[in-house]
């Protein structure tokens, strides 16, 4: 029965120690102690979000990065493809220049062929009229004897005559 | 029989009831752990504080006891 | 597979002479009190011992050489209608049946079984009545500096030590890195922040009661622990129900003042329920409130004493077999139960802290409409 009976000073001094030890404790240990556990794990999420912005920062950048170069790339390309456009264009250019003085001076050519061909068909012609003249002349003479003669020949000269 | 002895078989048969409670909740816990290993911290705290409450349903047995001594 | 055997048999003959050392010293203890038993009965009575270690006492008794006792005597302090009246214990000459009548301020005391009773005006020798409790006297109201309010105060001393120590460590060290003690005292603090206080009463509101939960549980932890040093045995503060009482008495004042509307809403009109549920249910309610406490006290008293008692009761078996054949054994099972006791200091200790939480997180608790 002592034993479940609470003593009075012991009620009285443990009240006054716990009272003692949790108003020191407060002010001298607890608050100093959870104030910096907090503040380090305020500090340690700090430095994790710095490191994640960092990190995303980095990425930003990379991601610049690679896009001028693929700007660079892509500016690289259409000069290459200018070049080689204009390259082609002005060989092109060229074969048809080629081209079209060719066929200018076997134009020419042709003409003066032509032209060359026309005067000397002409001239042969002329030589031909004249040599039949001469023929003719020669037949004539010879044949002016025989009428009937006379006559086929002259036919058969003309139409040998008329060749062109 | 003395009312010491009274209290004396009393105080046993509380620990009796607080055995078998507290061998359930271990019996229980164990399983649970078995069956769910990742919460076994849960399981041991609560399984801890339940054993407490069982436990102190024997003490009161024992402090009735101990009225008596 | 030598080495190992070599190591083996050393640590066999280290254990069996350090049970054979502390047997000595818990007996050398026991033998004092068995003397003065025999003295006045002739028989052991193991009860009356057990009883004598595990309550309070006006001062330290160390060690018996021969016929000279050696005691820590401390302040006895005590309230009559003389007004303040203060001796030593050693007033007392180690005697605790009222054999040695004390003259103090115009009063008579005598020490029967740690109490202290003033004899009524006239009476020169205690007189017991039939129920063994002194007749003759009256009870002043003591507030002595017994053992285990010196305990205490050692113990808040070491409180003070460690604590404030590791908070100072903080203060020195950059980026508040715990060093020194500071990194000893971090897990448990953060564990009684993780573990107790966030789960228990919640995010926002922990904070406030993260102070109180601390000191109640290194206090109570550390009263444990001393109450189980062999050569202090029987300081056992916390297996002591003033102790456990004030303690718990502490957790519902919090409790109670810090209970909002709701609280106090499910204690007095239980919503959801039907009106004679709530009438039925009130007186359940309310004294619920207060076994919430008491049975608080209850454990941690019951646990620590009974850990005590059993240690105790061990120990006599020696003398109540009267050979020393049985040492061993009780040697052997009070060193296993000595160790559970160890953890039952730090259960005990946490019990009560989170308990304590519990109960504020149900009077702090914001209940959504059921």
């Amino acid at each position: 029965m002592d034993l479940v009976t609470p003593g009075f000073g012991l009620v009285f001094w443990t009240a006054i120690t716990f009272l003692i030890l949790l108003f020191i404790l407060k002010k001298f240990a607890w608050k100093p102690i959870l104030g910096a556990v907090s503040s380090r794990e305020e500090s340690i999420k700090d430095a994790l979000a710095a490191a994640e912005a960092a990190r995303r920062e980095m990425e930003n950048l990379q991601a610049d990065n690679e896009r001028i170069l693929q700007e660079a790339r892509a500016e690289r390309e259409a000069m290459l493809k200018d070049a080689r456009d204009m390259k082609n264009k002005m060989i092109a250019d060229a074969k048809e220049d080629a081209k079209q003085t060719a066929d200018k001076m076997i134009a020419q050519a042709q003409e003066a062929i032509q032209s060359e061909k026309k005067a000397a068909i002409a001239e042969l012609k002329g030589q031909v009229a004249s040599l039949s003249l001469e023929i003719a002349e020669k037949v004539v003479k010879q044949e002016l004897s025989n009428k009937g003669q006379q006559e086929k020949l002259v036919e058969d000269m003309l139409g040998k005559a008329t060749l062109n | 029989m003395t009312i010491t002895g009274i209290a004396a078989i009393g105080a046993g048969l509380a620990a009796i009831g607080a055995g078998m409670g507290i061998g359930r909740i271990g019996g229980s816990a164990m399983e649970a752990m078995a069956r769910q290993p990742e919460i076994q911290g849960k399981i041991q705290t609560s399984a801890l504080i339940l054993a407490a409450f069982v436990e102190a349903v024997a003490l009161f047995g024992v402090v009735v006891a101990l009225l008596q001594g | 597979m030598n080495l190992s055997a070599i190591r083996t048999l050393f640590l066999g003959i280290f254990l069996v002479t350090s049970f054979a050392s502390y047997s000595q010293n818990e007996s050398s203890a026991l033998e004092e009190t068995l003397l003065e038993e025999n003295e006045k009965e002739n028989k052991f009575d193991p009860k009356s011992m057990i009883m004598h270690h595990v309550k309070d006492a006006y001062g330290f008794h160390i060690i018996d050489i021969g016929e000279k006792k050696y005691s820590i005597s401390l302040p006895i302090i005590l309230w009559t209608d003389n007004g303040l009246t203060t001796f030593m214990s050693s007033a007392f000459d180690h005697d605790y049946y009222g054999n040695v009548v004390v003259e103090s301020n115009g009063g008579k005391f005598v020490n029967y079984k740690e109490k202290i009773y003033q004899l009524n005006p006239g009476e020169d020798t205690l007189v017991k009545g039939e129920d063994g409790y002194p007749a003759n006297t009256t009870k002043p109201l003591d507030i002595s500096i017994t053992k285990n309010v010196f305990m205490m105060w050692v113990s808040m001393l070491v409180l003070f030590l460690i604590f404030i120590g590791a908070a100072r460590k903080y203060k020195k060290s950059e980026n508040f890195i715990p060093k020194g003690i500071a990194s000893f005292v971090e897990p448990l603090v953060l564990f009684i922040r993780d573990e107790v206080a966030i789960p228990m009463i919640g995010e926002k509101k922990y904070a406030r009661y993260m102070p109180y939960l601390l000191t109640v549980f290194f206090f109570i932890w550390l009263n444990n622990i001393f109450g189980l040093i062999p050569i202090i045995n029987g300081a056992n503060l916390t297996g002591n129900i003033a102790f456990t009482l004030t303690m718990a008495t502490f957790t519902f004042i919090i409790t109670t003042f810090s209970g909002n509307k709701s609280y106090w809403k499910h204690i007095f009109w239980m919503p959801g329920v039907p009106v004679p549920m709530k009438i039925f249910l009130m007186p359940i309610e309310i004294v619920g409130m207060f076994t919430k406490p008491i049975s608080l006290m209850i454990r941690l008293f019951a646990n620590i004493t009974a850990g005590h008692i059993i240690i105790l009761a061990l120990m006599s078996l020696i003398f109540i077999f009267n050979t020393v054949a049985i040492a061993p054994v009780s040697v052997a099972f009070s060193l296993f139960i000595i160790v559970i006791e160890i953890v039952v200091t730090a259960i005990q200790a946490y019990i009560f802290t989170i308990l304590s939480a519990l109960y504020f997180g149900m009077a702090t608790e914001e209940h959504e409409h059921h």
